[in-house]
């Protein structure tokens, strides 16, 4: 058709109309396989819908299934950034079921590897954060302690990312000298390496721009929607199972825990920026007080498991072994308790039901992801689209979790 | 303020809908009847003195031939400011699988309710959008109900029928030519 032969665009006859955009299930910045829903108006997100499963596997109707050693390492699952805290959420909360109590020396090293894993977890949510919204240098700087970490815990349990490493009644083996001394080596030069994250980012206008005053939620908003660790400290609040219900070694531990004003993006960056140097204290006094002693419990027979040496040259000692891995713990108490602890992410609980057989009768895992999740369209409505990027960024999840 | 005096609060002020008492590990917990639920609940979140702001947790429980109403929802229920904390029991008949939703109360649990409904099967009233969350929407059954088999159901998803019968449809097809 000729041009001069359209018709004239008659402007009040014009019509508009939000503009429905599908972010994932697959978009880098998801940090998994979460799918959103998000309506536009011009760049204005009028509507946000969240949708998780994509990677849902049953962990709580398999671990129905199993006995309480056996289901650990579903846990490692959840949270493969950071599956130490998630293992010691999960065997605290086992341990408290059935009334063990950690041999002091464990519960020293379970707080010192946790507190790795934290600041592992910590640098690829900032890694990937800031790259996200356009910084990418940090990514390489921040991957480089992580890789250092992931080192350590091979050297220590074999594994990079699935550790298994705190188990029912303490730990899996002892920590080698090499390793307290690489980690002690590590505490002196790490929190100059924070230095240098924030340089790389904090005096950058555009980092402002794309983090100060998004995705606000103020404080009685944010404990209404449940959030919890830095995602609710950032608004304000002081809430952390470290400090309220101390578990394993936080008790006897000196560190701070650093709050936000705004709620914003960069209050949540801000806190977590923090805690990476709080972490790094612990594990400072971690080694330092770290006493002798077991490192796994003696009054609990009927959960941890002989040692192999003996296992191989004593036939009560191989029975034994048997049955722990086959029945679990013989004499269960009845009840019910809910434990949580402080995982990077937020509050991690493990509501466990028992029957008294040696598998939990009900297992819930409650993952701070998933709560986190169901935040967002809170933080992302009335924004503009690229801010639903910073949002996601803010919460820091991890699919895995979330969809359990 | 302690466990026992929360429990006395509300012991004196719903002396019918307390069932019991349940104590284990220094953790609290009492079970309720269904009825007044949200009363109780917004009892236990306006009162000053008491003021559970935060819902730590929301989810649900199957006791198949174990007790006589067959589910339970429990609520984790935490003070910020008083830093106290108590659990709800609240049954459910398999009857009558539903429940209200305390969404209104505490927007945190319109998530959990909705995989509570998901995982096993409790109506949630009053929910604003009670769909399934962690199955696809065409999933059949309640993955977390006792009689619900691990391995699965013995009839496979429907979404699964359609991949199988679209691989072999593509089988007519011949590659090597």
């Amino acid at each position: 058709m000729d041009i001069k032969q359209m018709p004239a665009i008659d402007k009040d006859t014009l019509k508009s109309e939000n503009l429905v955009l599908n972010m994932g299930p697959h978009h880098p910045a998801t940090h998994g396989v979460m799918r959103l829903l998000l309506e536009l108006d011009g760049e204005t997100v009028v509507k946000c819908t969240p949708y998780v499963g994509y990677l849902h596997r049953g962990v709580e109707k398999l671990a129905e299934d199993m006995t309480y050693l056996r289901a650990l390492p579903l846990t490692d699952r959840l949270d493969y950034i950071s599956s130490m805290t998630h293992n010691q959420g999960y065997c605290y909360a086992v341990e408290t079921l059935l009334g063990v109590e950690v041999p002091v020396r464990a519960k020293f090293i379970r707080t010192m590897v946790c507190e790795m894993s934290r600041i592992a977890s910590h640098l690829l949510w900032i890694a990937t954060h800031a790259l996200d919204i356009g910084a990418m240098t940090v990514f390489l700087y921040a991957f480089k302690e992580r890789e250092f970490i992931l080192e350590q815990f091979e050297a220590l349990c074999g594994a990079r990312l699935t550790v298994t490493y705190p188990r029912i009644g303490g730990v899996r083996n002892d920590v080698s000298q090499e390793f307290i001394d690489s980690v002690y080596d590590f505490t002196n030069y790490f929190p100059s390496k924070v230095d240098e994250y924030e340089r790389l980012i904090d005096r950058n206008r555009i980092w402002f721009k794309r983090t100060r005053g998004i995705g606000v939620i103020t404080a009685e908003e944010a404990v209404n929607y449940g959030l919890t660790g830095a995602a609710l400290r950032g608004s304000g609040v002081n809430y952390d199972i470290r400090k309220l219900f101390p578990y394993d070694a936080y008790d006897s531990v000196d560190f701070d825990v650093p709050i936000g004003t705004h709620g914003d993006v960069y209050d949540r960056y801000r806190c977590r920026m923090e805690e990476l140097r709080q972490s790094n204290r612990i594990i400072r006094q971690c080694i330092e007080r770290l006493p002798k002693g077991a490192i796994m419990t003696k009054d609990a027979p009927k959960v941890t498991l002989p040692s192999k040496k003996k296992v191989l040259t004593s036939m009560e000692s191989m029975i034994h072994h048997f049955m722990v891995i086959t029945k679990g713990p013989i004499n269960c108490p009845k009840g019910e308790v809910y434990v949580a602890t402080e995982a990077p992410k937020g509050e991690l609980g493990f509501y466990f039901i028992s029957d008294g057989e040696g598998k939990p009768y009900r297992m819930r895992v409650r993952a701070p992801s998933f709560v986190h999740i169901a935040a967002l369209p809170k933080l992302c409505e009335g924004g503009l689209v690229a801010d639903v990027i910073s949002n996601i960024g803010s919460i820091d999840i991890v699919l895995g979790e979330c969809d359990r | 303020m302690g466990t026992d005096e929360i429990v006395e609060r509300i012991k004196s002020r719903f002396p019918d809908d307390v069932l019991s008492v349940t104590e284990f590990r220094g953790q609290t917990g009492i079970t309720i009847h269904k009825k007044n639920l949200l009363a109780i609940a917004g009892f236990l979140k306006n009162e000053a003195d008491l003021n559970f702001d935060l819902l730590r947790d929301l989810c649900g429980a199957d006791y198949l031939n174990k007790r006589a109403p067959r589910f339970e929802v429990v609520y984790q229920l935490y003070s910020i400011k008083n830093k106290h904390c108590i659990r709800l029991n609240v049954q459910v008949s398999q009857k009558d699988t539903h429940i209200k939703s305390v969404t209104s109360l505490w927007i945190g649990a319109n998530w959990h309710e909705r995989e509570c409904f998901d995982l096993f099967g409790i109506v949630f009233d009053g929910h604003p959008d009670l769909r399934r969350i962690l199955m696809p929407e065409d999933w059949e059954g309640h993955p977390l109900r006792k009689d619900y088999p691990v391995e699965g159901p013995a009839v496979e998803w429907k979404g699964y029928d359609e991949v199988l019968k679209k691989t072999e449809e593509y089988k007519q097809y011949q590659w090597y030519r």
